[in-house]
């Protein structure tokens, strides 16, 4: 038992230790931090390119995905934000900010399809 | 024997735990709550092509419910005041129809029309009714009975014939050289219910610290309800292009005096953005998070 257990939390450190794992999670999040960064400037495109690259190289990221469909949102790309939400809920459907991102994204969403009701 | 194995059987546990626990901080390290609040303005895309206008005419509405607002005239005001800040359209300052009147008229209109056959040009006004010129007969509010005060949906149901004569709205839009026309239903109606709420209550303890608990209370409510149907006509071919229904209500403590015009303002507040993102391109401010 004791045994397995050690076998389980060494391979998770090797796992963990990976250097090409490791090294992808960290470009992705330094594309996801560099990202929010020229957002808060306003640079929305330049903001959604460097999420696309993080989507790329860590498709497990979700906040990458979320923050993408922010920036698609702000862009009125509104199928493409509908489909990066979902995937980052996806991915981890416990987030509450991202629902909560979504909630409000599907009003506005809902408000533009909204024919005779 | 049994001392050492022991305490081998409880070191091994405890490097585990401290594996475990030391992974698990690094985790936490890693994916860090890190977020940050972001104001965006969604371009929404107009839900009409209104490319071929540059004037809008919003002519009237057949309205009903409460009489304590003449919802007619104040949906006309105000979505005249809106357009005029928010579209790109000019809009034309004309006499507000009163179209029950315009209704009726066409009803009567269509009956006679039945028994006499089409009448003589120029016999009325296009904006006072539509005249029997012929054209459009069989699209008239023929033989329908209109019922002269509207209370609810069912008494406007019988109004909404007046939208499909293509023919009425046609001329109106000549006399105004083909603009854009905006038009529909309005039902203002007061509405009273009772029931359980949750409300939020707010108690402090014997520490002083404040804390908010929700409740749930019996209360009598009223307030308004406010169902307007927008129609938007080409004035060139008097064809409806598009239109779209709402409802919005608004309740508060019955003793709660209110007034029906501010009630009215407040849930046509809502409704706006809506309209007008049928004509034209909005901006939709709010708030997202952006994640780590």
């Amino acid at each position: 038992m004791n045994a397995r257990l050690i076998a389980i939390v060494a391979s998770a450190a090797v796992l963990a230790a990976s250097p090409s794992f490791a090294d992808a999670k960290k470009d992705a999040k330094s594309q996801v931090e560099f990202g929010i960064s020229v957002a808060q400037r306003g640079l929305w495109r330049e903001a959604i390119y460097r999420w696309e690259k993080a989507t790329q190289i860590d498709p497990s990221y979700a906040a990458a995905y979320n923050d993408l469909a922010i920036g698609y949102e702000h862009e009125g790309q509104l199928d493409k934000a509908r489909k990066a939400y979902e995937k980052a809920l996806e991915l981890d459907p416990n987030n509450s900010q991202v629902r909560q991102n979504y909630e409000l994204f599907k009003e506005i969403n809902d408000r533009t399809a909204q024919k005779d009701k | 024997m049994i001392g050492p194995h022991r305490k081998t059987s409880s070191a091994l546990p405890r490097f585990v735990l401290a594996c475990i626990t030391a992974t698990l901080a690094a985790l936490v390290t890693a994916c860090g709550t890190d977020y940050f609040e972001i104001p965006i303005e969604t371009p929404i895309q107009p839900k009409l092509d209104v490319s071929p206008f540059q004037r809008v005419l919003v002519i009237g509405f057949v309205a009903g419910g409460t009489d304590d607002v003449d919802a007619n005239q104040e949906t006309v005001r105000l979505l005249r005041s809106q357009l005029r800040t928010k579209s790109s359209l000019k809009v034309i300052d004309a006499d507000i129809l009163p179209l029950i009147e315009v209704a009726r008229d066409q009803s009567q209109q269509g009956t006679s029309d039945d028994s006499n056959g089409p009448r003589g040009e120029g016999s009325a006004p296009p904006r006072a009714a539509g005249n029997g010129n012929g054209a459009g007969v069989g699209e008239r509010i023929q033989g329908v009975s209109l019922p002269s005060n509207i209370k609810d949906e069912k008494d406007l149901e019988p109004y909404e014939r007046l939208f499909a004569n293509t023919a009425y709205w046609k001329r109106i839009g000549e006399e105004f050289q083909n603009p854009l026309i905006v038009t529909g239903t309005v039902l203002f109606t007061n509405r009273s219910t009772s029931g359980f709420v949750q409300r939020d209550q707010e108690t402090f303890d014997s520490l002083g610290r404040r804390r908010v608990m929700p409740m749930r209370t019996y209360m009598e409510r009223k307030g308004f309800i406010l169902r307007p149907k927008f129609v938007f006509i080409d004035g060139r071919t008097g064809a409806t292009m598009y239109s779209e229904s709402y409802r919005e209500e608004i309740l508060y403590n019955a003793q709660q005096n209110t007034p029906a015009l501010s009630s009215y303002f407040e849930l046509m507040d809502r409704l706006v953005p809506n309209f007008l993102s049928a004509l034209s391109s909005q901006k939709i401010r709010g708030t997202r998070v952006l994640l780590k």
